[in-house]
């Protein structure tokens, strides 16, 4: 049993990271991220951890110093949302090639331009071709949970790939709840200390780190890379149960709310499926069966547990947060993957919904339940809630 | 002091930090540069690499050149990495992890230094990591084929920015890595070239000892790109000392310090010819640019040497 607290999903970030005390975390400040790293500042200032923190002068250092801390030997760790992780981007494209197992916290936020500091899922969106492990979370008891999960993951000698942990920016990032915070001692020994192989500090073995590969051999490198991609799915699964443990809570590829009976199903990512469980409890008050599958590990993308929970409903309605431009949105491509193998296909509709901020209420996912129950949906054609025309 | 006897038997064998069987062109004085600044370390070394000549020369899997830990992670970002492995073994040592003392080296061309890795070196310099930054300048982007970078000189022609009917080269004089490091208030900057393997070794050994952040520029002529005869590196390092194009000094806490004081200056032709850089500028109609730069370079060595004898601190 844990101690309850009221904190923002930044400061969960931050408590998360006191908790794992780790050797370094370099950071450099952008909305709406800016939180975890002033909370962590201050845990550094207080003496409450004795990491060594490292502001740095842009992203693009500061990804390049948490990369160079982690090939050293150190466990080490950063923050970032939007631009910021645009500015980086070269280097979260370097790092699984390295096999390099940072973990990062990614407040969600809008990609200029326009210029937006809000919430929605246009900068992750840009990076899960790269290789990083991406686990998304619904609230800051999860963005709490999910840290040392990603830790353990990412480093375990099978994986040694980095990981992403994503929280809406401000809607979570900003907003005070209740979340419970469990043993320090607990949650240190369940992320332990992090192995010294392969690492440059290592002056017994001496390593070539990053060397050049042409074409004789870099296709054998990224077939090891995605090997140990395809190895998420049982280190997730071992992690989250040692984790459950501690927390009693249970860590699943993906949450289904109320869908073994469901007609209708909404698929959305983090905050806005809370708000779907809500619209949920209201139409089946209504008498009228709905739910939510949200997805938490995002990449590797769990295709054929999700089409387990999706084959029977008749109807799935997709609700990205970011739009791929002449494309299927994002999350909707991968469920339109997972439904391709299913003999009689569940009708499908994908929503563009909450970009740049703008608030989803619940009222608006009960019409596109409605919708979906309605019959009218037209899979080629993506739909906007809430748009003005 | 050790004797060039001495640092001969560091840089050379297995033992050595950088070993033979890299892909550099034959002529190159990178590797010379390298070695002779590894060995004035007495500490183990981990090497920070920026892409570039040195990288791709010396670590091509599944082989690698380098008998000391080594990392190649982008161009822009050598001293960023830098930082991060500063970083680590400050915390591992603090936490007992890690026993030995190190030094940390960070290597990167001018391209990768004067140009796109000048904001990580800035925010690394101004954050006192301790670590030294080693600028192997060969000025331009030599490893790509000769592009003009910020230490490219006035007049010289490069591929981006050929001399042709309408255009003589580069029209802007190089940036000073030297005065602007020292900007940053650290310990020790150092100018050195790859001829005086001495003087080379002597500064790597003070940026390796200094409190602080150090930088080391090291000429290092371009057989390849500027291109002349592979067996005049040294020849043509020597004569920009001798020309007073490349000034031998270091500013040490702030204080100048000529290193090198050509008894007599010779003039910057003897520099310039034999380069194919600089070949246009011999022509009647440009002449009166090899007049210019020789007035730059008389002009910065007065400078120069006004703050060596002021002793105004940088």
């Amino acid at each position: 049993m844990g101690v309850m607290k009221a904190i923002t999903g930044a400061e969960a970030a931050a408590e998360a990271m006191r908790q794992i005390n780790p050797d370094v975390v370099v950071a450099y400040p952008i909305t709406p991220q800016t939180p975890i790293v002033e909370q962590f500042a201050k845990f550094v200032a207080n003496g409450v951890v004795d990491t060594e923190m490292v502001p740095v002068e842009s992203e693009h250092s500061a990804m390049s110093a948490t990369v160079g801390a982690e090939a050293a030997g150190a466990r080490a760790m950063s923050a970032t949302s939007s631009q910021g992780l645009a500015l980086m981007w070269e280097i979260v494209a370097a790092t699984p090639g390295l096999r390099l197992p940072v973990v990062m916290s990614l407040v969600n936020r809008t990609l200029s331009a326009p210029l937006n500091i809000h919430c929605d899922h246009s900068d992750v969106m840009g990076v899960t071709t790269l290789g990083w492990i991406q686990i998304f979370s619904e609230n800051a008891q999860e963005v709490y949970e999910n840290l040392p999960l990603a830790v353990r993951v990412a480093e375990d000698p099978r994986i040694q790939l980095p990981a992403m942990v994503n929280q809406d920016g401000f809607i979570t990032s900003h907003a005070v709840e209740p979340v419970e915070i469990f043993e320090d001692d607990a949650i240190r020994r369940y992320v332990g200390v992090r192995s010294m192989e392969r690492a440059l500090l290592d002056l017994n073995h001496v390593e070539t780190i990053g060397a050049m590969v042409l074409p004789d051999y870099l296709l054998e490198v990224k077939r090891a890379q995605e090997e140990a991609m395809s190895h998420v799915f049982e280190v997730y699964t071992e992690a989250g149960r040692e984790l459950t443990a501690i927390t009693g809570h249970a860590y699943p590829f993906f949450e289904t709310y109320k869908t073994e009976d469901a007609e209708a199903v909404i698929v959305v990512l983090n905050s806005a499926a809370g708000t779907a469980k809500v619209a949920v409890d209201a139409m089946r008050a209504k008498g009228k069966k709905v739910g939510v599958l949200k997805p938490i590990l995002f990449r590797p993308f769990p295709y054929a547990a999700v089409r387990e929970a999706l084959r029977k409903v008749p109807v799935v309605g997709v609700l990205d947060r970011s739009m791929d431009f002449g494309a299927y949105a994002p999350v909707y491509s991968e469920i339109r993957n997972v439904l391709y193998d299913v003999d009689q296909r569940p009708a499908t509709q994908s929503y563009i919904y909450g970009l740049g901020g703008r608030d989803i209420m619940s009222t608006e996912l009960e019409s596109v339940f409605d919708e979906l129950l309605g019959g009218t949906v037209d899979p080629e054609h993506q739909r906007y809630v809430g748009l003005r025309e | 002091m050790p004797t060039l006897q001495d640092i001969a038997l560091k840089t050379d064998g297995v033992d050595a930090r950088l070993v033979s069987g890299h892909r550099m062109c034959a002529g190159c004085g990178i590797p010379a540069v390298v070695k002779t600044v590894l060995a004035a370390s007495d500490k183990p070394v981990i090497v920070l690499n920026a892409t570039g000549c040195l990288e791709v020369t010396s670590a091509v899997y599944p082989f690698t050149a380098w008998n000391t830990p080594w990392m190649h992670l982008t161009f822009e970002n050598a001293a960023a990495v830098a930082a991060g492995v500063e970083s680590a073994y400050k915390a591992l040592k603090r936490r007992g992890r890690v026993e030995e003392d190190i030094n940390i080296l960070a290597v990167g061309g001018d391209g990768g230094t004067y140009d796109i890795g000048f904001q990580a070196l800035s925010g690394a310099l101004e954050r006192r990591h301790k670590f030294m930054y080693l600028a192997y300048d060969n000025e331009g982007y030599m490893n790509t084929g000769n592009q003009r970078s910020g230490a490219t000189p006035f007049g010289a022609s490069t591929t981006t920015v050929p001399a042709g009917t309408a255009s003589f080269g580069k029209a802007q004089w190089r940036k000073n890595l030297v005065e602007i490091a020292a900007a940053h208030r650290i310990p020790y900057v150092g100018q050195a070239a790859v001829h005086n393997t001495l003087d080379l070794y002597k500064k790597a050994e003070k940026g390796f000892k200094a409190d602080g952040p150090a930088v080391l520029a090291v000429l290092q002529p371009c057989t390849t790109n500027w291109a002349y005869d592979p067996a005049l590196t040294m020849q043509y390092s020597k004569l920009a000392v001798e020309t007073n194009f490349w000034p031998l000094y270091e500013v040490e806490n702030g204080v100048v310090h000529i290193n090198v004081k050509p008894a007599k200056r010779r003039p910057v032709e003897d520099f310039l010819k034999g380069q194919s850089r600089f070949k246009h500028l011999f022509k009647t109609e440009n002449q009166h640019l090899i007049a210019e730069m020789q007035q730059m370079i008389d002009d910065e060595w007065t400078r120069l040497v006004k703050l060596e004898e002021t002793g105004v601190q940088l």
